[in-house]
């Protein structure tokens, strides 16, 4: 159920090519294909890029639906990532190339940096589907403040690897690598913002593979049988559902709520923090109690790799570490509230 | 989607945010006068009739109800500005809170005109006070146990058996109770129950007080021999008390006094903790604060849905839920983040007293307005499963 046309258009594809359960049998990796294809001439990959440099100039709203949208299905290729690429490098005007991308850095505590020649330098972790990226869109620090950088990812250096739930992430090193172009950042945008950018796409991600998981083990409780009835029955498994739906509705409204906010913000201050970093923290809480009910309800059968449950609850536990641990932000927001003040908590609270 | 939850993103318009300065101000004036301390969550000065009749002079009691009847006509949202301010200041609201919260909204709709005339405006004039009998000593939870019994006599009814944990009896004008006024039939259980204005200044009723954990005498047994009430006392469907709990409950279960309760030690907490808190307690502050925030904006969600004519009945019983346990929770999560503070900071002592009673009180509030239990199976039954 969603409420715009672009998200609509992202539901319907998912529906048609990404399919969990085929997905989950498939016998190779044909389906990325096909899925990226179509996401890609629907323009959807590009939602956040502007009509002349190249992409759909759909609003931030949007974007942030499809977001949501595709942590319900559980997608395992970089359209999340590769709109935020677009939308990092349009900030500083940079056109984006067709293909897919990701960013980088991807953690707050990680750097990369620009010489005067223009080379970048730096060692990065954790960055989604770099493996599978043809570029990378890089903010990096140098003397003159902040960089925006498109670089081609043959051009760094990527170790293979993968997360909790066996999408690729890799480490990326960059050895005085010269990007394909670059433009100094607008004033106000840094690496935190990128990072509350992550922060809150990851935590739709999050909400919405809560979202299925919900529906996936209330419609298991009330198929499984034992001891004679539906074990939707028994009010313990009632119980821990209850407790599911209160896990799932805070992240609903955790990551709505800051994709609300940035979507009409003018700019990224404290009342922004406050919901995004809430939202990442959240949200990672949530996927932590969320997951272990959904397969507790599962039992055995959850646990196989057949089933296609451990889709969503691995890749929502794997969203908690991009951009942010929860106690990376929880940390951060902890010193702002210390640094405004035991008497300007409720304000800030009440001022959203 | 078989279960969708949806929070529609709600934001407090302008008129919210000028109304929250007024409230601001006014609670700043009343602290300044002495009126009440905001470091010092409720005790015995929570009632307060002369505040009480400042805050209705403001217009802030029965906010959203018809002018007719003394109200403003103002929105849920407004109302919840209010609500949330009193609370994080810890005002004296005992007096009006429950009456503006869902006895006026009972009577609106089910008492007839000369009773609305009578009681609402004196409501808004914060003057009047209500309880809620519901529980017995024998029913609780299972509210369609009652037993309490309202015979039929001539105009009226006359009331026999005992309400108990009935809060505020003892300084109640009024009382909003459910009497068994027929058996429950085979296919029915809920039916038989009546709801009842009863007027506590009446003859036939004793109110013995009952002393809580937390140090506090908000509780009361309540027993009724030969009261009588009028006719027109009756409110609703005779024997239908069951179908008369509809939206006003997302009301009275999503309000920011379901998360709120305990945050004055929140506040404390940051305070001791001062401008460079350590890792650990940087850490453990932002959680709480995350919780609270979207806590918060689920509530003003729920609110802004109901206001809007949509029925959250899922999500305000959520609200409730993880509300309830998160401040029941919250002196333990600062108890935590405090104990490495250095014992002569400033307000320490005020820190320890905060989280000495907000412990003591903490046991109730996933009991008071619906367990946490109960709630669970709302949640269940709206997920399909019951």
């Amino acid at each position: 159920m969603t409420d715009n046309i672009v998200a609509e258009t992202a539901e319907r594809i998912f529906t048609d090519l990404a399919d969990a359960q085929s997905i989950n049998s498939a016998k190779d990796s044909g389906w990325k294909t096909a899925l990226w294809d179509t996401l890609a001439e629907s323009g959807l990959t590009l939602t956040w890029v502007p009509e002349d440099c190249g992409g759909s100039g759909a609003s931030l709203a949007d974007g942030f639906s499809v977001a949501n949208s595709a942590g319900r299905f559980a997608i395992a290729v970089p359209l999340v990532e590769t709109m935020l690429a677009g939308w990092l490098l349009s900030q500083a005007g940079l056109p984006s190339p067709a293909g897919r991308m990701t960013v980088a850095p991807a953690r707050p505590q990680d750097r990369v940096t620009i010489d005067a020649d223009g080379l970048l330098t730096g060692r990065v972790r954790g960055v989604p589907y770099a493996s599978e990226a043809d570029h990378l869109a890089v903010i990096a620090s140098g003397t003159k403040g902040f960089t925006i950088a498109l670089v081609e990812a043959s051009a760094c250096q990527i170790e293979a690897g993968a997360n909790l739930g066996n999408d690729a992430s890799s480490i990326v090193v960059f050895q005085q690598v010269k990007p394909v172009s670059a433009k100094l950042a607008p004033e106000n945008l840094t690496p935190t913002t990128l990072m509350l950018m992550g922060a809150t796409l990851r935590s739709l991600q999050i909400a919405g593979a809560l979202e299925t998981m919900l529906d996936m083990t209330v419609r298991y409780s009330n198929e499984r049988v034992a001891f004679e009835k539906p074990i939707s029955k028994f009010q313990a498994v009632q119980h821990n559902l209850a407790k599911l739906a209160g896990e799932v509705a805070a992240a609903v409204a955790a990551a709505g709520s800051a994709a609300d906010a940035i979507a009409n913000a003018t700019s990224f201050d404290d009342a922004i923090f406050l919901e995004a970093a809430s939202a990442k923290i959240r949200c990672a809480e949530a996927a932590e109690k969320g997951t272990a009910i959904a397969h507790q309800v599962h039992g055995a059968i959850g646990f196989s790799m057949e089933h296609i449950l451990h889709r969503y609850t691995l890749r929502s536990l794997a969203w908690r570490d991009d951009f942010g641990h929860e106690s990376y932000w929880a940390n951060e927001l902890g010193k702002l509230v210390a640094t405004r003040g035991a008497d300007d908590l409720w304000p800030l609270v009440a001022s959203r | 989607m078989t279960a969708a939850l949806r929070f529609d993103q709600i934001r407090l318009p302008e008129e919210c945010e000028k109304l929250r300065g007024e409230v601001r101000a006014f609670l700043a004036e009343e602290i300044a006068a002495g009126t009440f301390n905001p470091h010092e969550p409720l005790l015995e000065d929570a009632d307060n009739l002369e505040f009480s009749r400042r805050v209705g002079e403001r217009g802030w009691i029965g906010m959203t109800w018809p002018k007719q009847y003394g109200g403003h006509e103002r929105s849920f949202l407004e109302r919840y500005v209010i609500t949330e301010e009193m609370r994080v200041a810890n005002a004296p609201t005992r007096r009006f809170f429950v009456a503006d919260r869902q006895s006026g909204p009972v009577l609106l709709k089910y008492a007839n005109e000369r009773i609305k005339m009578d009681i609402l405006p004196r409501i808004c004039r914060g003057e009047v006070c209500f309880a809620i009998g519901m529980s017995e000593p024998n029913s609780g939870s299972d509210l369609f146990a009652a037993k309490t019994k309202a015979t039929k006599t001539d105009g009226g009814w006359l009331i026999n058996g005992t309400k108990i944990w009935t809060t505020s009896a003892h300084m109640a004008d009024y009382m909003l109770a459910i009497f068994r006024t027929s058996p429950p039939t085979k296919e029915n259980r809920r039916h038989g129950l009546t709801q009842f204005l009863v007027d506590m200044k009446a003859p036939g009723i004793t109110v013995n007080p009952i002393e809580q954990i937390s140090g506090l005498k908000e509780f009361n047994e309540v027993v009724f021999k030969d009261l009588f009430l009028p006719d027109d006392h009756a409110l609703g469907e005779i024997d239908g008390a069951w179908k008369q709990a509809t939206s006003e409950l997302a009301y009275e279960r999503s309000g920011p006094e379901r998360f709120l309760e305990t945050y004055y030690v929140l506040t404390e907490l940051v305070r001791a903790l001062g401008p460079n808190p350590d890792t650990r307690s940087a850490e453990g502050v932002g959680r709480l604060v995350a919780q609270l925030h979207t806590m918060r904006r689920m509530s003003v969600s729920v609110a802004g849905m109901l206001q809007a004519g949509k029925e959250p009945v899922v999500e305000a019983s959520i609200v409730k839920d993880i509300g309830t346990i998160w401040e029941q929770q919250l002196p333990h999560r600062v108890r935590d983040l405090a104990a490495f503070i250095d014992t002569e900071a400033a307000n320490h002592s005020t820190l320890e007293e905060q989280l000495a009673f907000a412990t003591r009180t903490a046991p109730k509030l996933t009991i008071q307005g619906g367990t946490t239990e109960v709630l669970r199976g709302i949640i269940a039954r709206g997920l399909g499963l019951r």
